[in-house]
């Protein structure tokens, strides 16, 4: 013990240029962006105190209301999809068979992909004229194979390439966790006669416990507020079809170089993203959790 | 789990039964028999997704190698005929060696700043007994729910101010700072791993805590640092929104802009397009074959606990 307590200790100052940084770049920003949304700013000259004004103006602008709507849809969309086939493929791939290896090896591709690639590939693919949209979209109830250019199916399309570039890193967290769970678990079931049904729904899925709402909290705020997939395959078309509320806050910022107005929907989309987080966590009582894990 | 394994490890060399590598011990019988009973249903899905992505990913490799008039004329996705490297060269022509440039740039500038503010960060959180240096943890995770697209406004005003808008640092500076919170998770937690009598160890030869640091902390860390090094250079490599919003000019383009510029200048020449996808990826295909424990590892580290 008395040894231990001579042992130099680093202090504040080890922390200090991390603290400093994360600070201007990662948390100061938000507080900027609050402080923002009260100015009006066209990105050149310095922000001026306009009040309420930006927030007074958000309910009567259409586009903010039909943004907010789809995004949520986009949101719910991307949770349903991603959610399940993430769980399911996770904990097929933490099994130990070579076949499931070399599978995984596959579906961890797009996780290499930048954004701006997997959108440019699926432009091609979806292309009404030269892609495969044309050989395909008979079988969906869509003759002429354009899939970006139908306003009511665009956002769907769109959920798919989010799937397709972000189910291999949540089938990630999930193998990592499936990989945790004591084998004994599965053997005890078997012995008690379980099928592999009842074996995942009364093992697997409650030992996930943790990942499900890691997983879902991070699909959830980054439905809210990723937009470039959209802006890089349909530019919020056709016509406002899929105008998502991030995207209108790109617009008006940094095409109408309105970025008090866009921090204002920021500051929306922060809450709302922060407050269905916040719902998960509450309904699920994951904050009062330790462990779902006997003994650990 | 690893205990079962390395009792159950066998000298004999495991031989027949349709193996293909050596490597997997022979399982007890009981063992074995749950393994092997076929999961149909996750396999049929994993089977359907598995073509989800190999199309794409073939199609992406095709055409890439096929001559322009042949992409119109043999369809999305037929065997290539006249297989062809002119696609990337046409991408090069056309200034694809700056993107190139400029996104390595970025990503070692990324790298080192994570990692030079990230592991003495790292280093106090674990070691420190000050309460508001151990605090300052749960200040980097609550960093984990900031989404970047939602500050991009604010990050704009404060490169605006700084003047580096249009510059690599622009993007260096952010794209490093939202790296932080995973690298520092995935640093604390390969440090605390430490055990305490190595440091006592040390403070006993008399060292300062910059020793301790540099001789202990430092080759320690070592997977933890490529882990987090993997991660860092991913980010800035992939990194969209960041280029996007705070660069502008031809000098500065990173690759992910550079490719949707290609887009909107060539948007026909689906080959060539290709061909610079590939080429972009290349580099990270390349770092998959080679650190791909670390990389899966450490994203999963982040988070999976």
């Amino acid at each position: 013990m008395s040894q231990a307590a001579r042992v130099e200790r680093p202090g504040i100052l080890w922390a200090a240029p991390a603290l400093v940084f994360f600070g201007l770049f990662g948390l100061g920003p938000v507080v900027v962006v609050a402080y923002l949304s009260f100015t009006q700013w066209n990105g050149l000259e310095t922000p001026v105190w306009v009040g309420m004004e930006n927030w007074q103006a958000l309910p009567g602008d259409p586009n903010v209301g039909h943004g907010l709507l789809i995004s949520l849809g986009l949101t719910s969309l991307c949770w349903l999809t991603q959610t399940p086939l993430a769980i399911m493929f996770g904990a097929w791939a933490a099994g130990k068979q070579r076949i499931r290896a070399v599978a995984s090896a596959i579906f961890f591709l797009p996780l290499l992909l930048s954004t701006a690639a997997i959108a440019l590939i699926w432009r091609a693919l979806l292309d009404p004229n030269f892609g495969l949209a044309p050989d395909i979209g008979p079988f969906m109830g869509l003759p002429n194979g354009n899939f970006l250019g139908n306003g009511s199916i665009a956002l769907y399309v769109i959920a798919f390439v989010i799937l397709w570039q972000f189910l291999p890193f949540h089938m990630l967290l999930y193998q990592a966790a499936a990989r945790d769970i004591p084998r004994n678990f599965y053997e005890a079931a078997e012995i008690d006669g379980a099928s592999r049904l009842q074996q995942f729904f009364s093992i697997t899925v409650p030992q996930l416990r943790n990942t499900i709402i890691a997983s879902s909290i991070l699909i959830i705020v980054n439905s809210m507020t990723f937009f470039e997939t959209v802006l890089l395959l349909t530019n919020g078309g056709p016509g406002t079809a899929t105008r998502i509320l991030p995207l209108h806050m790109y617009f008006r910022g940094f095409s109408g170089f309105e970025m008090g107005y866009a921090s204002a929907i920021a500051v929306v989309l922060v809450a709302v993203g922060t407050t269905l987080s916040l719902l998960i966590v509450r309904i699920t009582g994951y904050s009062k959790m330790t462990s779902q894990r006997e003994g650990a | 789990m690893m205990t079962v394994e390395s009792t159950a490890r066998t000298t004999e060399p495991a031989v027949g039964q349709g193996r293909v590598s050596g490597t997997e011990p022979r399982k007890p019988r009981r063992r074995g028999q749950r393994r092997e009973r076929p999961n149909i249903g996750a396999g049929i899905g994993a089977g359907l997704w598995f073509v989800i992505v190999a199309v794409p990913v073939y199609f992406l490799l095709a055409t890439s190698l096929r001559g322009q008039g042949d992409y119109l004329g043999e369809g999305p996705l037929s065997l290539p005929t006249g297989l062809t490297l002119d696609n990337y060269v046409r991408v090069f022509e056309v200034g694809f060696a700056n993107f190139l440039l400029n996104s390595l740039i970025v990503a070692t500038g990324a790298i080192c700043l994570v990692l030079a503010v990230a592991l003495p960060a790292a280093f106090a959180i674990v070691r420190s007994q000050n309460r508001f240096v151990r605090a300052t943890f749960s200040l980097f995770l609550l960093g984990l729910a900031v989404p970047a697209q939602a500050v991009i406004i604010p990050i704009y005003l404060i490169i605006t101010r700084l003047n580096l808008y249009d510059s690599l640092t622009a993007i260096i500076l952010p794209t490093a700072a939202f790296a932080l919170p995973i690298s520092i998770l995935v640093l604390t937690s390969s440090l605390r791993d430490v055990p305490r009598e190595l440091y006592e160890a040390m403070a006993i030869d008399g060292a300062k805590v910059s020793q301790t640091f540099l001789q202990l902390v430092l080759p320690l860390s070592r997977s933890g640092i490529v882990t987090v090094a993997i991660f860092v250079g991913l980010q800035a490599w992939n990194n969209f929104i960041f280029p996007l919003v705070l660069t502008q000019s031809q000098e500065t383009r990173v690759l992910p802009l550079g490719l949707w510029e290609f887009q909107t200048q060539y948007g026909t020449d689906v080959p060539g397009l290709m061909a610079a996808v590939v080429l972009s990826a290349l580099p990270i295909f390349a770092l998959y074959l080679f650190g791909r424990r670390h990389l899966l590892g450490g994203l999963a580290a982040g988070f999976g606990k």
